[in-house]
């Protein structure tokens, strides 16, 4: 579904990605883990080009996308193209980026309406399941300032599926949330994973990960230390780097009092 | 004292010139609605070409604001009106006038929606884009629906001081109300009174536009503030925390 082949990139002198590769199924969920700094989000805004990569391929559906090589010349895609795979990859970010004049309702709807041009007979019922989907039915007339965090990230994530995208991208997305409302959003996610998206989630939540990932990838100084199903990446890492990630974010957990809470996101 | 500087007023004289003052007064008018519609316009344009990714739009449009702002309005007008006729090209006064200020204020209201667009935060781009949306796309429903609400407390005080900047024109023999005053003063002296006139018209013209913009102003911010409140509460949950 979505592969990364020795993915660089760099801002200025400060390298944030160095020959990353991982590959992503259709319907597997994979939980990017790593201390901040450590490229997570920078990967996955390579996937939907909101970063320019500066070498290597992404390929998506099989299709190498963007910037790639082909018959040993390099290509560029064209804008019309890039959008049309951005349609097609949903993303919901740490800071939910609602559109703060549009409702909820109209956030939802504004892209398939503008991108897809889907006549607003369909669009609008399809739109109040999304909200439905999503445990806010009561909320969609609701401007953004009027919802919590956690009413505006589903509501985000709602406008990402509205665009009906084959895979979607989590980044950090519970991280500016107050702890007691981190749950609708994860609920809403674990949902998702069940329907049989595909997903990749950059996440703090270690429980979630463990919970939810049909893989967990630990990310350390922009490169993949390991990869592995989560149990074996949270009781038995391979790699040192990984357990003194895990240790670090484990007794930060216990130094809050909230033991086994898949809460504390380490800094 | 008071009484001297009453007797200098000729009121009887002032109902005989009053309408003309008037007529000028409402010449001022026409001139900075017309101004002002244009200017909103060709702003727009040029914010739009100097934000825009063709270099060669960048290079025309940026020097066209540095080339505006870096010289005087009059010299600007006195051109139009002066020179060009040189070339063949002629303007009666009004249109000299108009398109003289016009060519100014869209080039100050250009950096003025420049600036609106601009403080649009960075993550409702990365939002449309993700979402497929075209640039174009993003600009007309995303980028500048949120700029209009940053860039009308300024846009209203250029409003204001355009109107009052339309006394410049009178220097290109436009009937506006600073060149009627000139007009009648020269024949009858009594600049006392008809300079008087002149500045109560003004006020009482500018004031109201003043007192409408700040009532813009506050609508704007309330609803502003309650939104960005959220992103910053957010922000610093984030901070605290990731």
């Amino acid at each position: 579904m979505i592969r990364l082949e020795k993915v660089c990139k760099s801002f200025g002198h400060i390298t944030v990605l160095r020959d990353v590769s991982l590959e992503v199924q259709k319907g597997e969920v994979v939980c990017v883990i790593g201390p901040s700094g450590a490229g997570k989000s920078t990967m996955l805004r390579c996937i939907n080009h909101l970063e320019a990569l500066d070498s290597g391929t992404i390929y998506i559906e099989g299709q190498p996308v963007y910037r790639y090589m082909k018959d040993g010349r390099l290509v560029i895609d064209r804008e019309k193209r890039i959008e049309q795979i951005r349609s097609q990859v949903g993303m919901v970010f740490q800071a939910f980026n609602l559109f703060p004049h549009f409702t909820a309702l109209e956030n939802i709807m504004v892209s398939p309406l503008h991108v897809l041009r889907e006549p607003i007979a369909e669009l609008r019922p399809r739109a109040l399941a999304l909200m439905a989907k999503v445990g806010l039915s009561d909320k969609v007339d609701a401007y953004p300032h009027e919802l919590s965090g956690g009413q505006q990230q589903r509501v985000a994530i709602a406008r990402a599926l509205a665009m009906r995208p084959k895979c979607m991208l989590f980044d950090e997305v519970t991280s500016a949330l107050d702890p007691e409302l981190v749950g609708d959003v994860l609920r809403v996610m674990r949902a998702l994973a069940t329907d049989g998206m595909t997903m990749i989630v950059v996440t703090h939540e270690m429980g979630f990960a463990r919970e939810v990932a049909d893989r967990v990838v630990f990310m350390d100084d922009g490169a993949i230390v390991e990869e592995g199903p989560p149990n074996q990446i949270f009781t038995r890492p391979n790699n040192e780097r990984t357990s003194q990630f895990l240790r670090s974010v484990l007794q930060r957990r216990e130094e809050l009092g909230e033991g086994t809470l898949p809460s504390a996101p380490a800094t | 004292m008071l009484s001297r500087i009453a007797a200098l007023f000729d009121f009887e004289g002032s109902i005989e010139y009053l309408p003309d003052l008037l007529q000028g007064a409402l010449v001022s008018v026409e001139l900075t609605i017309c101004v002002m519609v244009i200017g909103l316009i060709f702003g727009l344009i040029i914010a739009l070409m100097r934000l825009s990714r063709s270099r060669l739009l960048r290079l025309l449009s940026t020097t066209y604001v540095e080339c505006i702002r870096g010289t005087p309005c009059l010299l600007q007008l006195f051109y139009i009106y002066f020179v060009l006729p040189a070339f063949g090209i002629r303007f009666d006064p009004f249109m000299a006038g108009v398109i003289g200020l016009a060519v100014n204020y869209s080039a100050y209201l250009s950096e003025v929606y420049r600036a609106g667009i601009l403080a649009v935060p960075r993550g409702q781009l990365e939002a449309s884009q993700a979402l497929g949306m075209s640039r174009r796309l993003m600009m007309r429903l995303i980028i500048l629906p949120q700029a209009i609400r940053v860039v009308v407390p300024p846009l209203g005080n250029y409003f204001i001081s355009l109107f009052k900047d339309t006394s410049l024109v009178s220097i290109v023999t436009v009937k506006e109300l600073m060149f009627t005053g000139q007009i009648i003063a020269a024949t009858n002296f009594q600049y006392f009174t008809i300079f008087t006139i002149i500045g109560i018209i003004y006020l009482t013209l500018s004031y109201p536009s003043s007192l409408f913009v700040s009532y813009l102003e506050r609508r704007m911010k309330v609803g502003y503030r309650r939104s960005s409140s959220r992103l910053v509460k957010g922000a610093t949950v984030a901070g605290r925390v990731g």
